[in-house]
């Protein structure tokens, strides 16, 4: 059978056409995608890299939630100017605990990858709410709000670090009971605060200096 | 087009033929304009945010991270996809000489996808937010989308299967693509372990993630705006240009190739990133060959209304989709262009890349439907466009914007990759990450004027094409007869 009359046989019969879109779509995520999915080795967490507690999983739902990965990206390529600007560049073991992952694709604001422990915990309160008390040309949001909601309103810390474990978290019983309590007495500001000092800290002290 | 003279001919068989189920697409086409003007006003706000940060004034669901996601999805799923259904209910009946497959069921899904845009977008306002691109909405919605996706399908496959013309035309091969391919990645991309009604946690994680979401993510580019409109483009670009498709073996091979090479791309968004090498690699060489079935179709529809255009004087929905389909090989040169390592080290992250979705979203989307709809509303209800001024004038202000929009987010893009890339003599940045994001206020400001231009030409469209519709039904369309030669054979069956 020549390949146009092949092809004149799919042109006039529906169910050839619908299967022949998906079979022809479906190559290229079977043979570039699935192998990525098997691979063992970017499942692999770097040395310093742990589950999120919870309340830096609260702090990193807050980031979502605001949609603050629109503006940040979490990603340093192994450039040289960016690895200046913002430290050691991004390895794939450090977003092993990461659902989603939180790369973006836009820097408007600074990559935040590498964030965590450079500026105070206090710092961050306060350009959280007004970031142009501290950096007059600012063009970030404020976010008053966050101060005044306890984090413990952000959503079932219970439910979502037992959904996690089902994932491969490896949560003990022992956390997953402490994490309401965890959340006692803060804000959604100290969670999101808590999320943001512990980004990019997960690194073999050896290769972060 | 013999089949087609005879109808208008007022041939007595014509008689026979079954009425098409129009108002529905009347329907979907007010929906979809509606979704433009909220969409697109979201998307001017949200650029005046970037220049005045503190009108949000506090308010949590007018912070730029909430109306971002709704401003995208606004115009994807709420403004693309009404106008790729309403135009695939009207082409598949015209092309399948029959009603749609289920007058109810495409009722249904007219309805029941703007409640899920409608409330989609309010969740988005809420917080509820997955984050991954363009699949930002939380899982209720991801199955509500996933059922009405299923039901569109059947409608329209339906439709197909019960034609009277024996061979399928090419533009229900795109929109075809358009059902099954999206319906693959929206459900692959989106599985996820449910906590509460606002929140869920993707199946997969950080680098696995990430591949995952950007071969979606890529291809929903690929397989809604670009091959949904594809749809759109190879009926009405003939049917309104009066010509027949200039080479239909070319829209054939154009068809396959892109339907196999274009989901291999996605990766060339995660340049230089913490996923395998070999993966950016792969998506370099297909984004590359990526351009043969892309600028094939685009020289395919440029040379079908090569003898034709005396018609672009007086006519301005055919200005418009002739237009799109320029934007539309600008855009996919520079796609392939911007999946270079070397000039994705620039672009990657800037707002090159915001410029680069606007030259497809506004001047190849928004302009063929708005094309598509000044051809389509008139005939629909049987009466002229209420002003053709107008629509001249929306073309220009839709191009001047289109155009102004470009050049502001090249001139920003550029500069910010450069800018952050750059290093003295003796290797230190030369430029503050602060120092770039501060002189890129012109450039904003520039992109402000260009979304209002656009949207004000919008706004043009919206009321005349509801001058137009006002107080009009959709007139009685029948199937005329079909032409033997083409006639559906019992023995083929379908």
């Amino acid at each position: 059978m020549s390949a146009l009359s092949l092809h004149k046989k799919i042109e006039e019969n529906t169910g050839l056409l619908i299967f022949g879109i998906l079979l022809v779509s479906a190559i290229g995520g079977l043979v570039q995608i699935l192998p990525v999915l098997n691979q063992k080795s970017l499942e692999e967490p770097t040395v310093n890299t742990k589950p999120y507690s919870a309340i830096e999983l609260t702090g990193r739902d807050i980031y979502m939630r605001e949609g603050c990965s629109v503006c940040h990206s979490q990603q340093i390529r192994p450039l040289i100017a960016e690895v200046e600007r913002y430290g050691p560049y991004s390895r794939a073991g450090e977003f092993v605990y990461d659902r989603p992952f939180m790369w973006g694709s836009k820097r408007t604001g600074p990559d935040l990858h590498r964030i965590g422990g450079k500026y105070t915990d206090d710092w961050h309160r306060i350009h959280l709410i007004d970031p142009r008390t501290v950096v007059p040309e600012s063009i970030m949001p404020g976010y008053p709000w966050l101060a005044e909601r306890a984090a413990s309103e952000t959503g079932n810390i219970v439910a979502k670090m037992t959904a996690l474990r089902k994932l491969g978290h490896p949560y003990t019983d022992a956390q997953i009971a402490a994490a309401e309590s965890d959340l006692e007495g803060l804000m959604e500001i100290d969670a999101l605060t808590a999320y943001l000092q512990i980004l990019g800290t997960g690194l073999d002290e050896e290769i972060a200096r | 087009m013999t089949s087609a003279t005879i109808a208008q001919g007022h041939d007595p068989l014509a008689e026979t033929g079954e009425v098409y189920e129009d108002a529905v697409v009347i329907r979907l086409i007010q929906f979809s304009v509606l979704w433009a003007v909220v969409a697109m006003t979201a998307g001017v706000y949200i650029s005046a945010e970037l220049l005045w940060p503190t009108i949000d004034l506090g308010q949590f669901w007018l912070s730029f991270g909430r109306l971002r996601p709704l401003h995208t999805n606004g115009i994807i799923f709420g403004f693309g996809v009404s106008a790729l259904m309403a135009t695939a209910f009207y082409s598949v009946q015209r092309t399948s000489h029959v009603r749609l497959f289920s007058p109810a069921l495409a009722w249904f899904c007219c309805y029941a996808w703007q409640l899920v845009v409608l409330l989609g977008g309010l969740s988005l306002l809420a917080g509820w937010n997955t984050t991954k691109e363009y699949a930002e909405l939380e899982w209720p919605f991801d199955i509500a989308i996933a059922v009405v996706w299923v039901i569109f399908g059947v409608v329209f496959f339906g439709t197909i299967a019960r034609r009277k013309i024996r061979p399928i035309y090419i533009s229900n091969w795109f929109y075809g693509a358009l059902i099954i391919v999206i319906a693959m990645l929206h459900i692959v991309n989106n599985l996820a372990i449910p906590v509460t009604v606002d929140k869920s946690y993707s199946l997969y994680a950080g680098a696995q993630d990430a591949v995952v979401q950007w071969w979606y993510g890529h291809n929903a580019v690929g397989f809604l705006l670009t091959g949904g409109f594809l749809g759109m483009m190879y009926y009405f670009l003939p049917k309104h240009s009066g010509r027949p498709i200039w080479s239909y073996r070319l829209s054939v091979v154009a068809f396959w190739a892109f339907t196999y090479s274009y989901i291999w791309a996605g990766p060339h968004h995660l340049h230089y990133n913490a996923i395998p090498e070999w993966v950016q690699s792969l998506s370099v060489v297909m984004s590359v060959i990526l351009l043969a079935p892309s600028w094939a179709t685009m020289i395919n529809g440029i040379m079908t209304v090569s003898t034709a255009w005396e018609k672009l004087k007086t006519d301005p929905a055919l200005k418009f989709i002739v237009l799109s389909l320029a934007f539309y090989g600008l855009a996919t040169f520079e796609g392939p262009m911007m999946s270079f390592p070397s000039v994705n080290v620039v672009s990657h992250f800037t707002d090159w890349t915001i410029g680069h979705v606007h030259s497809g979203a506004l001047g190849w989307n928004a302009m063929i439907t708005y094309g598509t709809f000044y051809f389509m509303v008139p005939r629909l209800v049987g009466a002229p466009l209420h002003s053709v001024r107008l629509a001249n004038i929306h073309f220009a202000l839709a191009l001047a914007g289109t155009m102004l929009y470009i050049v502001a987010m090249w001139g920003a893009g550029v500069s910010q990759g450069l800018l952050w890339l750059s290093v003295d003599e003796i290797g230190e940045l030369s430029f503050s990450f602060k120092d770039v994001m501060t002189s890129m206020q012109p450039f904003y400001a520039l992109r402000l004027i260009a979304g209002l231009i656009f949207l004000t030409g919008t706004l043009l469209m919206t009321y005349n094409l509801f001058k137009t519709l006002a107080g009009r039904q959709a007139v009685v369309a029948k199937a005329p007869p079909v032409d033997p030669a083409y006639a559906i054979n019992k023995e083929v069956t379908a």
